[in-house]
């Protein structure tokens, strides 16, 4: 049996198949699995939807966007001022498009930045708009002790950012295979020849880096009523805009799901081991990553094709070892 | 009617006027040559020409159509496309894509995927390079990935072609088989303004030449009076003859 050929021949059966098995096993956890897991579980999803927006701008441009926790902020800060309101799924919906006004926003002054200048720019954004909404939130609206939101169990947070994973994840597949994605891929083979073959390189870019947004703020939305108790501070967390880069360049940034597995690794690890370890859990992340960076520079989704090529020379070694030996019996 | 045409083209970076003053045109069909030393203003000119850089002041028209204020991605739709000195292809893609970019955004008309795919892999074989369609573009050798470029221009579907140093570091083979490519674009009816250092196919091709030095255009003709003409001897084609010698 030659299992190379079964895999490059069933492969897209494959590939669904093992789709369906996790989509099932995502949809029933919470029918059986404890809360710590469920919540786990959870947490790895907001991951996979911030790693696969980040990667899906940044990743295919190389403009480093380090905007993601001021989007997914901004989508904390607003389920927790509207949760008492409005029904969840408006201030799901208001927290995706609020980040995504402010990435437009955003995209507008700096995307004409390159490199570096691009990377600091929404390093400061994060920093600023985390201060500005501390400010109003404490000064202006007058909540200093900052927000308690009402407690969702944990099943009903999981459906909902299990939803917006789906969602998100069929947006983003179709928009890499879209013309918009061969665009954005351009914008980061050269963006100057890209300019030069048609493409409103600007309005690319600001148009993909606002649809990105919308995703992270809707996850913001969602994980504020699992943090029971939300301030501006803690909402516009740094962190938020490391973890996703981490996990897309972990997971591999060439293919749809390298960035999903980072998250679902990285996003396990995040919370179990720093549980159990505290400080240390840093600096094993940061060796894993230099290790990774080192030897796998496409990332965990980059080992795959090595991998199979591997596989199949040493099946094709394997078969003309047979053979010869056939041979010499005769 | 020129197919390009430009009038008191001045670019200043900072002080130095990199084009002073040119007057220029490109008539329907040719294959023109432009000339001169290093940093005569050559790419500079093809600059302005694609939009990558605005003018100072003077005024380009293409078909008419005046062109100062366009972006690239503007004038590449309006119908012109260009090579570049030193090659930018798109190098996280494989070679057909990089034409299909061209392709798909470059032509005027909106190309569903399929078209864009048949223009593509056709460009592509225009320029021999059918064979290495599914290859990384980094795995080309420096030639083959100009020759990408011209493919992925030529599948913007231009009227005018600008070809900046196609030739440069290719051997005496790799020249004759590039000159045979630039005659066959222009054959499709394909107006080709290219920079070459190459003399030999410079005059072997172009039907006018033109000869830029520190940003003044000097002289202008058919390859038999450049070659003849004194200023151009002295100052560009006589530093050739004393580099060879």
């Amino acid at each position: 049996m030659d299992i190379t050929r079964v895999f490059s021949t069933h492969k897209k059966l494959l590939a669904a198949g093992s789709l369906v098995l996790i989509l099932v096993f995502l949809a029933t956890f919470p029918l059986y699995g404890n809360d710590y897991y469920i919540r786990l579980l959870t947490v790895i999803l907001m991951y996979v939807v911030l790693a696969v927006s980040w990667a899906m701008f940044s990743g295919a441009t190389g403009y480093m966007s380090l905007a993601t926790a001021a989007f997914f902020g901004t989508g904390v800060m607003a389920a927790a001022l509207l949760e008492k309101t409005l029904p969840f799924p408006f201030v799901i919906v208001i927290g995706g498009l609020l980040s995504s006004a402010f990435a437009f926003l955003i995209g507008l002054v700096t995307l004409r930045l390159r490199g570096i200048y691009f990377a600091i720019f929404t390093f400061g954004f994060v920093m600023f708009i985390g201060q500005t909404a501390f400010y109003i939130d404490a000064h202006i609206l007058h909540n200093i002790w900052g927000h308690n939101l009402t407690p969702l169990a944990p099943g009903v947070l999981h459906y909902m950012m299990l939803g917006l994973v789906v969602v998100t994840l069929v947006a983003i597949y179709f928009i890499r295979r879209s013309r918009y994605g061969l665009a954005l891929l351009s914008i980061g083979g050269n963006e100057e020849a890209a300019a030069h073959m048609g493409i409103n390189t600007t309005m690319v870019k600001v148009i993909l880096f606002t649809v990105s947004a919308v995703f992270m703020g809707a996850a913001g939305a969602i994980m504020a009523p699992a943090m029971i108790h939300v301030q501006a501070r803690i909402a516009f967390n740094i962190f938020n805009s490391f973890m996703p880069i981490l996990m897309a360049i972990f997971g591999g940034m060439g293919q749809f799901y390298g960035p999903v597995v980072g998250a679902a690794v990285f996003g396990y690890l995040d919370r179990t081991l720093k549980v159990e370890l505290a400080q240390y859990f840093m600096l094993g992340f940061g060796i894993i990553l230099v290790a990774v960076i080192v030897f796998l520079p496409n990332g965990i989704a980059g080992l795959v094709p090595t991998l199979q090529s591997k596989l199949r020379i040493t099946m094709a070694k394997l078969r003309k070892g047979g053979q010869t030996e056939k041979h010499a019996d005769t | 009617m020129p197919i390009l045409e430009g009038r008191g083209i001045t670019k200043c970076f900072g002080g130095l006027a990199a084009v002073s003053n040119v007057d220029f045109h490109v008539d329907h069909g040719e294959i023109v040559g432009l000339i001169g030393p290093n940093g005569a203003g050559k790419t500079t000119l093809f600059n302005l020409t694609s939009g990558a850089l605005p003018v100072s002041s003077g005024e380009i028209r293409f078909k008419g159509q005046k062109l100062n204020g366009l972006k690239p991605h503007q004038i590449c739709k309006a119908g012109i496309a260009r090579t570049f000195q030193e090659t930018k292809v798109f190098g996280n893609m494989p070679v057909l894509q990089n034409v299909l970019v061209g392709a798909f955004f470059g032509s005027p008309d909106h190309m569903s995927a399929a078209d864009a795919a048949r223009e593509a892999s056709q460009a592509l074989e225009f320029v021999g390079l059918s064979a290495v369609a599914g290859d990384s573009i980094k795995d080309l050798t420096l030639v083959n990935q100009k020759r990408v470029e011209v493919a992925r221009a030529l599948a913007t579907k231009p009227e005018l072609l600008l070809l900046d140093e196609l030739m440069a570091g290719l051997n005496a083979a790799e020249v004759s088989e590039a000159m045979e490519l630039v005659k066959r674009i222009r054959d499709k009816g394909i107006t080709i303004f290219m920079v070459e250092h190459v003399m030999k196919a410079i005059m072997g091709i172009s039907s006018r030449v033109m000869v830029l030095h520190h940003g003044e255009k000097i002289a202008e003709g058919t390859c038999n009076e450049i070659s003849c003409n004194k200023t151009v001897i002295d100052i560009y084609l006589g530093e050739e003859t004393h580099a060879g010698s």
